[in-house]
């Protein structure tokens, strides 16, 4: 594989010109040279299993969606359209490598074993975290923009160093990579040779700012410049995604360090649900888009290769109602935390400051609701 | 008088377009602060009138913001820059705190750094994290800056005119949970950004809050009149300097003092603003000063955010303790209850208070 050879600038990267991919929008396959040896395994079960991934990580992002506007939810980002580019990521590695998302790869938690009340928790405003990164090998839900990318860095550079095959990696927008962390992340992932993958989903948009305003060229482009090699591929191919994803983590388990992957993609919904996309892009632009769904995508290629789609899709119903029920289910049994845990885990070691000031708030609160 | 009625969000749009017609050497940049006009809406419009050169959307970058707004000054322009949320500011703290706020120190006055740091900043609006803080204590910790705020409408849009104006840079603080809180605005009224201001006069107690407390503050002094008390409230404003002239004056009258902000009160405003007090008018405080703040705990869950923010209950309970009232409120936490006391874990025991 070329891209496996540290190399002139220029062939750093792969899919400058075009974003690499197998599947058209139609489901036909075609060759690709720097994809093909990594999707040789990928048999029928494989193409389901990733079908049915994708459709139940819809299924999902529909049903909160859907608890957001009934006011269940405080807030959701929605991530419809970017199913192939996070299934494609999340299958691309191993289940213990260590995977450092944003808010908008939260449902990824669900597919890695995580409780629906406790993933929800932090979108009802219950929480702050929702699960144990520990548990899924997955870091809390990062909500400033490029801050996980050092920390995906560094705990590569710790794998690295205890000697482990585990790599680590980061999910990041478009937006993102104009944050000075993203730039210093790589600077630190090359001069060490992390084994880390900078996965960016490019979907188009930082809430209303289209990508040119982050940049005037491809924004794998970028990583070429700290000597990380680039792959920029279909972010709605699911293959492709997974090809990549599977390139830059072999190469870093076997001591090549970071690999940049942009999978370029497009987020069909609002920034989340407090926004109003029609102020800054057209219906057409979306209609575009939608023409390229990754599920119908692979839907048709399954239907192309003779696969059972008929019970291939049922398969796939019965799992996204069996989740669909359980993040309904978890959003209504999620509770209110006590008052009381405001005042926990500050410190490990709880300080007399802070003990005083629990004891006050809680007489506090008892005095109140007496006088009620 | 040309008063009209406006939101506290709407009254910064039109301070920033006023400013911006009275001096070309105005600009604006942010995060989605053109075509969407930000995410409060707060800069609807300006873009379509004043261009993409005047009102640039800015890459997702905080410090960078900041820091060629630095360069924008040094080549004469006056910069706005908003900052998307109070969370997001860390970034740039860099560039505020060892280049924006010293520079006209070290270069003995040579350069001047006209800039204006927006910072929507506090809680109350139920969002997730790093939507609610209140980072004020880190830029009054800074020499060299002035960190303002405001409580509604006419205030923000005098100030921001005045923050706008100054040679200094300013971090402007706008309360985002009064963004929508409706008042009349004359832009005819200028004022100073270093002057407190006493808004209901009262005999017993002195109570100082700024930014979104304020409101909370004035319906405390609402509530405390039932009980034959007169609350006087003054509103800060400007958080660095702090007019400590109007609160002292105030306290000379008063003798008691009571604080309240969001920011937890570990070396906080109040921190400084009751050493302060202290300092300069011992001989005539009554009773100790008391504050109501955060806690010394990063923002909570949103769930959580009514206890964690100066409600008006603990206000009054604060206002109460001042005045050596035994409220059952005062008395609990004076003398706490047997359920209270088994509350406290074993590491107090034996502690100072
Ligand atoms: C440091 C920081 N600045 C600003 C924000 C506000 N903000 C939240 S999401 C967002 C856009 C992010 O765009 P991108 O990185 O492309 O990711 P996407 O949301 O499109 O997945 C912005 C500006 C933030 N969360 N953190």
């Amino acid at each position: 594989m070329s891209i496996a050879i540290p190399a002139p600038r220029s062939e750093l990267i792969e899919g400058l010109d075009a974003p690499l991919g197998v599947l058209d929008p139609e489901g036909s396959r075609h060759p690709s040279p720097v994809l093909d040896d990594s999707l040789a395994d990928v048999d029928e079960s494989a193409l389901t299993d990733l079908y049915v991934d994708m459709s139940v990580l819809r299924r999902v992002d529909e049903e909160s969606f859907a608890l957001a506007r009934q006011g269940e939810l405080a807030l959701w980002p929605p991530l419809r359209g970017q199913e192939a580019a996070q299934i494609g990521a999340l299958r691309g590695v191993r289940d213990d490598d260590f995977l450092f998302p944003t808010y908008r790869e939260h449902p990824l938690a669900l597919l890695r074993g995580a409780d629906p009340a406790e993933v929800l928790s932090v979108w009802k405003g219950m929480a702050l975290s929702g699960w144990d990164p520990f548990a899924h090998r997955l870091a809390t839900t990062q909500i400033i923009i490029g801050a996980q990318t050092l920390h995906a860095t560094g705990y590569a550079m710790a794998a690295r160093r205890d000697g482990g095959d585990d790599i680590a990696l980061a999910f990041f927008g478009d937006g993102a990579t104009s944050e000075g962390d993203v730039s210093e992340a790589m600077v630190f992932a090359s001069s060490f040779q992390a084994p880390v993958v900078f996965f960016c989903q490019n979907n188009q948009y930082a809430i209303s700012e289209p990508v040119r305003v982050q940049s005037e060229t491809a924004l794998a482009l970028r990583a070429t410049g700290f000597g990380i090699p680039a792959l920029r591929v279909d972010g709605n191919d699911v293959l492709a995604v997974l090809a990549a994803v599977r390139i830059a983590a072999e190469r870093a388990r076997a001591g090549g360090g970071a690999t940049f992957v942009e999978a370029v993609t497009y987020r069909m919904g609002p920034h989340t649900t407090t926004d109003d996309p029609g102020r800054y892009r057209d219906e057409a632009e979306v209609a575009a888009w939608a023409a390229k769904d990754p599920i119908e995508r692979l839907e048709r290629h399954l239907e192309r290769i003779g696969a059972p789609i008929a019970r291939i899709r049922e398969e796939a119903r019965i799992r996204c109602d069996a989740i669909a029920a359980q993040v309904r289910a978890g959003a209504a049994h999620t509770t209110a935390p006590d008052t009381e845990t405001m005042f926990d885990d500050v410190y490990v070691a709880p300080t007399r400051r802070l003990e005083r000031q629990r004891a006050e708030h809680l007489a506090f609160v008892r005095s109140v609701e007496g006088l009620r | 008088m040309s008063a009209e009625t406006l939101t506290l969000g709407r009254a910064i749009g039109r301070a920033l377009s006023d400013a911006m017609d009275a001096d070309p050497a105005v600009v604006l940049m942010g995060e989605d602060i053109g075509r969407l006009g930000g995410v409060f809406r707060v800069t609807d419009g300006l873009q379509a009138r004043f261009g993409a050169d005047r009102v640039i959307d800015s890459p997702l970058a905080e410090s960078a913001i900041v820091g060629t707004a630095v360069g924008m000054a040094y080549r004469g322009a006056c910069p706005v820059v908003e900052i998307q949320f109070d969370g997001f500011v860390f970034p740039a703290v860099d560039q505020i705190v060892a280049q924006v706020a010293r520079l006209h120190y070290r270069t003995h006055g040579r350069v001047r750094m006209p800039l204006t740091i927006r910072l929507p900043y506090g809680g109350g609006i139920g969002s997730v994290e790093h939507h609610g803080e209140s980072p004020e204590a880190y830029f009054a910790h800074t020499p060299g800056l002035r960190v303002v705020t405001a409580s509604s409408p006419q205030e923000a849009y005098s100030t921001l005119r005045a923050a706008i104006a100054s040679d200094d840079p300013v971090v402007f603080l706008e309360p985002k949970a009064r963004y929508w809180t409706k008042g009349d605005v004359d832009v005819a009224i200028v004022r100073d950004i270093e002057s407190a201001q006493v808004l209901t006069r009262g005999r017993d107690v002195t109570l100082a809050a700024y930014g979104s407390v304020v409101q909370t503050a004035l319906e405390a002094a609402a509530a405390a009149v039932d009980d034959g008390i007169e609350i006087e409230v003054i509103d800060l404003r400007s958080i660095s300097p702090l007019d400590l002239d109007a609160v002292v004056a105030s306290v000379e009258r008063t003798g008691r003092l009571v604080v309240a902000h969001e920011a937890p009160g570990e070396a906080s405003v109040s921190s400084e603003l009751i050493t302060s007090v202290v300092e300069r008018a011992f001989a005539s405080l009554e009773a100790a000063p008391e504050r109501v703040t955060g806690y010394d705990t990063p923002y909570p869950p949103s769930a959580l955010e009514s206890h964690y923010l100066p409600g008006l209950d603990r206000i009054l309970d604060a206002v109460d303790r001042t005045l050596g009232r035994r409220s059952s409120r005062t008395l609990l936490r004076h003398e706490p209850s047997e359920r209270a006391r088994d509350a406290r874990p074993a590491v107090l025991e034996g502690s100072a208070r």
